[in-house]
């Protein structure tokens, strides 16, 4: 910790710091992008795990989350903006190539505007909307923003804030695309984009020349709908995030107001949680097999997969009493105690799903169309997957030990026996991608062989109370998503809604990669790294 | 064995006793044109049928069921269903061409279907010829996608429309060359002529390696002829929505969806001329016993159940493999089927100078 703050210091005298569970830095704009490079390169806090704007009413900035990839130290550094209503910042898009995207989305919800970056567009909403909606002055009269019924215009522009070396500021209007660049809507309705996603397509012949990520037309503003809610009823919106996560988010938002409350939450709940959570992740990653594979064509495949899932559908149907949106976290604890098939059906799917995983590999892993499509197809190197925060199996097929299972333990993980599946070749290609996922089906079967038989009697439910209102402070928690590091951060002013709440979703970074893994591909191997990046769009579109 | 000139000539006699000869031609055109357009619409609907219960007893599921029995009549409603669809008019489309495209798919893919050898002496049109027609008819329906692909003016479906033109015309030469190879083997490329030169044994146990070769090679292009999996580039799904045919509705749409159907049993009919003997039923040279009781069953059920055979291998490939990349289809093509076929060809040239066949 001493030597964060020794190197900080150096560099800027004026920061303060604020010991936590994780050490808070608070930098001042004008020195934030040389902090930013020292804490890179002498600290190598290499990744940038979350990055979003904060409205405190009288002050206005961003939070940066860093983790070092090597020692999983965290460290967060606070930025306000010197002025909130001509609100500027410095980017770092060139510090962490994720910054890229998080500035956009800050600029679309905060109007900060950043210094330096390449492409300030709007990230989720249209460029004709009005005010920016997370901001504590924003005006929401509809009159202001009605239901536009025609198209966006001129959703080619885009503008950059330069900064000149005597540290005036420039606005410098550019273009998306070249003029004679053909480019290929690849969506919003389109078979293959898992969902309301849009590639805007430069293309020559066959091959991709440039992705623009055109996001948005499912978000649902939860973070904004978040702050006029209490807790509890912010419980709701995880499972409808990535929905194929869905105990795991609602587990990390159950944490992390736990965490504030300060609330132990009994070993049989635990348990519980950490079997449910590992019981989503294969049902996630058997969707994932399914719609890889018929994004490449093979059908029958998708049916192969689809046909596991329904078992473990099931058996949350039997507990939770849905198949889709399951709410069984709960605050201290879980809903409702399990449903007394429950340890027979589990036992009989871990039995089963060996011998389903030597089908798969035997109808498709080894298929020579399949490998020749998958392999060296979509190559993201190890520096891009930490620059580009790229977490889950995805980032792990680079070669990143991102598993938030073994970096940050949480629940009862660290007393779990199970492997961290890590392509240690870094080869990260499509096909190790899709391989990893099957690999960590059979690392998931193991977690559940071991708790299934020892699940302990007692409470599912820690004792909280009726109203529940967090103390003043911040909280941040990440748990292990089925596609990534899933993050929650919680600031409260003391009341019974939260000042801010910020979901950080692996399924944001993993596009962010899109036009990187794509370039010189041909068009069918968008598809195929699409489906193997395996990102879920209502959990970009939050 | 039937033979179904008996009965053909009969209804010529008849016409003939009945009305001058001119119109006795006139009629039976009409006849013929109505029986083929006839057949050629069950055939479709069978196979939709019988593709959409394969596919679903390879994906674990049990497919069409709630309509009539078993499901039977669940592709006569959506037939019914996309005869009664509006044709929508697009937007910046070459209108001739546009309407012309699907036309053209259909009309190649029926002068192909005229063909072929149906049961003894059941065959339309048969000339010294015959195969050479098939594989020139068979051609213009690419022109038909290629033209369907430019006239919607749509991104999605140029990009499947020059994946298609590069697709059948490179396999187009594959297809050709197994052919040449069974009529180097045969002397002749009459329909009747190859189909009786197998009453001694079918080609592909007359010709032995070169001609298994030979069936392979076409089992593979063929399917790649009929744009159908895992060469279904043209219109993936999961890149470009439906390929050439994005724009289409209704019955154009239908005449493309027909047409793929029709060319697979088409392709699977000329593979049982080719190597499975046409309609010609299972002769063991000295066999006399068995071969009268195989001669019992009737020639037409003989070519259909080879041609469904050869289908069902066909589907088989489409719902188990993914798709091939363009550039792996044309390596595919170029780099292996082609000068293998080549080289096939002069084995069985070889084979056939030197009397090394059954």
């Amino acid at each position: 910790m001493t030597s964060i703050q020794e190197t900080i210091s150096r560099l800027c005298p004026t920061a303060t710091y604020e010991e936590g569970e994780i050490l808070l830095v608070t930098v001042p704009d004008a020195q934030w992008h040389a902090v930013a490079l020292a804490l890179r390169d002498k600290l190598h806090f290499d990744t940038l795990a979350a990055l979003f704007g904060v409205d405190r009413k009288e002050t206005m900035g961003c939070m940066y989350y860093l983790n070092n990839s090597e020692t999983n130290e965290m460290v967060s550094v606070r930025v306000d903006c010197p002025d909130r209503d001509d609100a500027l910042l410095h980017s770092v898009a060139d510090v962490w190539h994720v910054a890229n995207f998080q500035e956009r989305e800050a600029y679309d919800f905060y109007g900060i505007r950043f210094i330096n970056h390449p492409d300030m567009r709007r990230m989720f909403l249209r460029n004709d909307w009005v005010g920016y909606p997370l901001r504590k002055d924003y005006d929401a009269n509809p009159e202001l923003n009605p239901i536009r019924l025609t198209d966006e215009e001129h959703e080619d522009d885009t503008f950059s804030i330069v900064e000149a070396a005597d540290g005036t500021l420039h606005r410098i209007d550019g273009k998306v695309f070249a003029p004679d660049d053909y480019v290929v809507n690849i969506g919003p309705q389109h078979p293959s984009t898992h969902g309301v996603m849009r590639y805007r397509t430069a293309i020559d012949g066959e091959t991709i020349k440039k992705v623009d990520v055109v996001s948005g037309y499912i978000h649902r503003g939860i973070e904004k709908l978040c702050e006029g809610m209490t807790y509890p009823q912010t419980l709701f919106f995880t499972d409808r995030m990535d929905y194929m996560s869905a105990h795991q988010n609602r587990h990390a938002l159950c944490m992390c107001i736990e965490k504030a409350l300060g609330i132990e939450v009994p070993r049989r709940a635990q348990v519980i949680r950490v079997m449910m959570d590992e019981l989503m992740r294969i049902s996630s990653h058997l969707l994932s097999y399914g719609c890889t594979t018929m994004d490449m064509g093979a059908t029958t495949a998708f049916f192969y997969g689809f046909r596991e899932r329904e078992e473990i559908l099931k058996i949350f149907e039997k507990t939770c009493g849905a198949r889709m949106s399951l709410h069984y976290n709960v605050i201290g604890g879980v809903a409702k105690d399990l449903h007394p098939d429950f340890v027979e059906d589990v036992k009989r799917f871990c039995a089963a799903m060996p011998k389903h995983l030597k089908e798969y590999h035997k109808l498709y892993t080894g298929n020579v169309i399949a490998v020749g499509r998958m392999k060296g197809i979509g190559v993201l190197t190890k520096e891009d997957a930490i620059s580009y925060a790229v977490t889950g199996p995805s980032g792990r097929a680079s070669g990143v030990h991102c598993d938030c299972r073994k970096a940050h333990p949480y629940s009862i993980y660290n007393e779990l026996d199970f492997n961290e599946v890590v392509d240690d070749n870094a080869s990260g290609d499509s096909f190790m991608r899709y391989y990893l996922r099957l690999k960590e089906i059979e690392e998931s079967v193991k977690i559940l062989e071991q708790l299934v038989d020892n699940i302990p009697e007692g409470d599912i439910c820690a004792k909280v109370p009726k109203i529940i209102k967090l103390p003043a402070g911040h909280w941040y928690q990440q748990v292990e998503a089925s596609r990534g590091t899933f993050g929650v951060y919680i600031e409260s002013d003391g009341g019974k809604n939260p000042l801010r709440m910020h979901f950080q979703s692996p399924c944001f970074n993993l596009v962010g990669v899109m036009d990187t893994c794509c370039r010189n591909y041909l068009i069918a191997d968008l598809i195929t790294i699409g489906a193997t990046l395996d990102f879920v769009i209502p959990d970009i579109d939050r | 064995m039937f033979d179904f000139s008996i009965a053909t000539k009969w209804l010529h006699e008849l016409l003939l006793s009945w009305m001058p000869g001119w119109a006795v031609t006139t009629v039976e055109c009409l006849l013929i044109g109505v029986a083929l357009l006839a057949v050629y619409a069950l055939l479709a609907l069978f196979y939709i049928f019988y593709e959409r219960k394969l596919c679903a007893w390879f994906q674990c599921r049990l497919g069409p069921n709630r309509v009539g029995p078993w499901g039977l009549l669940q592709v006569f409603a959506d037939m019914f269903k996309i005869l009664i669809k509006e044709l929508i008019p697009i937007k910046g489309t070459d209108k001739f061409l546009f309407g012309l495209a699907p036309y053209l798919v259909i009309i190649a893919s029926m002068l192909v279907f005229a063909c072929l050898p149906w049961g003894n002496g059941l065959q339309l049109v048969d000339f010294n010829v015959g195969l050479f027609f098939m594989t020139a008819a068979s051609s213009i329906g690419v022109l038909g996608i290629l033209l369907a692909g430019w006239a919607s003016n749509s991104k999605y479906t140029l990009i499947g429309a020059m994946r298609s033109g590069a697709q059948m015309i490179s396999y187009e030469l594959s297809i050709g060359l197994a052919m040449l190879t069974m009529v180097v083997m045969t002397g002749t490329m009459s329909v009747s002529g190859i189909v009786n030169a197998q009453a001694d044994g079918w080609l592909i146990f007359k010709g032995h390696l070169p001609a298994c070769i030979a069936f392979v090679i076409y089992l593979i292009a063929a399917t790649a002829e009929t744009n159908r999996g895992p060469f279904d580039l043209p219109e993936a799904e999961h890149e470009l929505t439906a390929g050439y045919h994005t724009e289409y509705s209704g019955i154009h749409f239908g005449f493309f969806y027909l047409a793929e159907y029709l060319n697979l049993f088409i392709v699977s009919g000329i593979a049982s001329l080719l190597f499975l003997g046409g309609w010609m039923p299972l002769h063991i040279p000295g066999w006399d016993g068995f071969n009268a009781v195989m001669d019992y069953i009737p020639s037409v059920v003989w070519f259909l159940g080879k041609a469904f055979f050869v289908s069902f291998i066909i589907i088989w490939f489409k719902w188990s493999f993914p798709r091939l990349r363009i550039d792996q289809m044309l390596t595919l093509e170029w780099k292996y089927l082609m000068p293998i076929g080549l080289f096939n060809l002069v084995l069985m040239t070889l084979v056939v100078m030197t009397g090394f066949h059954f």
